[in-house]
């Protein structure tokens, strides 16, 4: 008897009817590219940090860099990029909840988890447009030298000055220049009229340079507001290049989860999964979104906390 | 998934990335003095960010995305890829890379 049975599984597993990974084939699809996209990620990410090690005493702070939050003046570091998060782990949750209720087939719980899940995810990307905003229209602004090294304007206390403060005074001027565009002869001016001012390299051990140094580096570099790919006032034009490919990259997962999200939650109003007999679309876009939500926790920490 | 009654389970985890998240954050404003040692290469606070993140991971993988509860051979087939290729792939741009531009 035994081996009969023996037999019979044998054959069972030639035929193709036993499921070794006990997945159906369309998880096992999307956990395969999910597996080639943690890949990917990784190699930007660890490419990323090459870089950052390689420039290591100059490379910027991201806690200089985002330091806005809507609706409040002043330095705000890591907050609007904490709220971020927070969204995207509540639109992962509401996720679970989704796929949750599929899986006992409440059809009107689905719905409402999955437009919830949607709703964050639009967030999500919404405030991440309002950062890339912020990130290249620029904030307190620097001096790039003919050797395209970025260069900080600072005062006799050692306190990083915009060019509104410089050129306007202390008084009259604010920490951000709030999109105001400022000529390199205004800034060139003004840096000659303060003589305590001085210029100093981005990071955390960025080197300082006299006044008659710093004024010599306008006279013959320029002025840089804002971000491009080429340019960037916060520092090596690489950190803009990997923050712009990273959250860029990451951003575009998730729009185009939240289309997915869409499809799917256009289909569950049809009433396709309830005629189909099971949700199981509904899980495997699920892994898709927890998995951006994966990406982001790593992002998170190596871009902004690190 | 049937192992699961209610939905307690998801919220907890909710807790978790949540707590972990905003110590992270706390960690990153207040920057103690202390954890500014440096140790091979790095200082103990991004020692301590890199385990967060690794704990809030394995939080996300293996509850939200339930790999917990998929069979051994699924398990070893997401697991070892990931764990051999990127620890691999982190360790050869970091120790090789000190050649770049030399």
């Amino acid at each position: 008897m035994a081996s009969t049975a023996e037999m019979t599984k044998e054959e069972n597993h030639w035929g193709g009817a036993s499921r070794p990974l006990g997945a159906r084939y369309g998880k096992l699809m999307m956990w395969f590219f999910l597996l080639s996209d943690a890949l990917t990620f990784s190699g930007f990410l660890t490419a990323y940090g090459l870089m950052r090690f390689k420039y290591e005493k100059t490379w910027p702070i991201a806690e200089n860099v985002f330091t806005h939050f809507p609706g409040i003046e002043g330095d705000q570091p890591l907050l609007y990029v904490a709220l971020m998060t927070f969204i995207l782990i509540m639109s992962s949750v509401t996720m679970v909840l989704a796929v949750n209720a599929g899986e006992k087939m409440k059809r009107g719980a689905v719905t409402n988890w999955m437009l919830l899940t949607i709703i964050g995810g639009l967030i999500f990307v919404g405030s991440q447009a309002w950062e890339w905003y912020h990130f290249i229209s620029g904030d307190s602004g620097a001096i790039e030298t003919d050797h395209a090294e970025i260069l900080h304007v600072y005062s006799e206390e050692g306190e990083r000055l915009s060019f509104s403060q410089l050129v306007h005074g202390m008084e009259n001027g604010h920490a951000s220049n709030h999109g105001e565009t400022f000529t390199k002869e205004e800034v060139l001016s003004a840096l000659k009229a303060n003589t305590t001012y001085y210029l100093q390299e981005p990071g955390k051990a960025g080197k300082k340079f006299d006044h008659v140094a710093s004024v010599n580096f306008l006279e013959e570099g320029d002025i840089v507001q804002g971000a491009n790919m080429t340019h960037n006032e916060y520092g090596r034009k690489q950190f803009a290049n990997f923050f712009f490919f990273i959250t860029g990259f990451h951003g575009f997962h998730v729009f185009s989860g939240v289309v997915i999200n869409f499809v799917i939650f256009y289909n569950i109003l049809l009433g396709t999964y309830e005629r189909r007999g099971h949700y199981r679309m509904v899980e495997k876009v699920g892994l898709y979104w927890h998995f951006v939500d994966l990406v982001w926790v790593f992002v998170f920490t190596f871009f902004y906390l690190v | 998934m049937a192992e699961h009654n209610g939905t307690w389970w998801i919220w907890k985890v909710f807790w978790i990335l949540l707590i972990v998240t905003t110590v992270e954050v706390a960690l990153g404003i207040i920057k103690p003095e202390f954890m500014l040692t440096q140790v091979a290469g790095t200082s103990i606070l991004n020692y301590v960010f890199i385990i967060l993140t690794v704990f809030k991971a394995a939080y996300i993988v293996q509850v939200f995305m339930h790999v917990k509860f998929e069979n051994k051979a699924m398990k070893y087939s997401l697991y070892l890829p990931t764990l051999i290729l990127i620890p691999y792939l982190t360790f050869i741009l970091l120790s090789e890379g000190s050649y770049l531009f030399q």
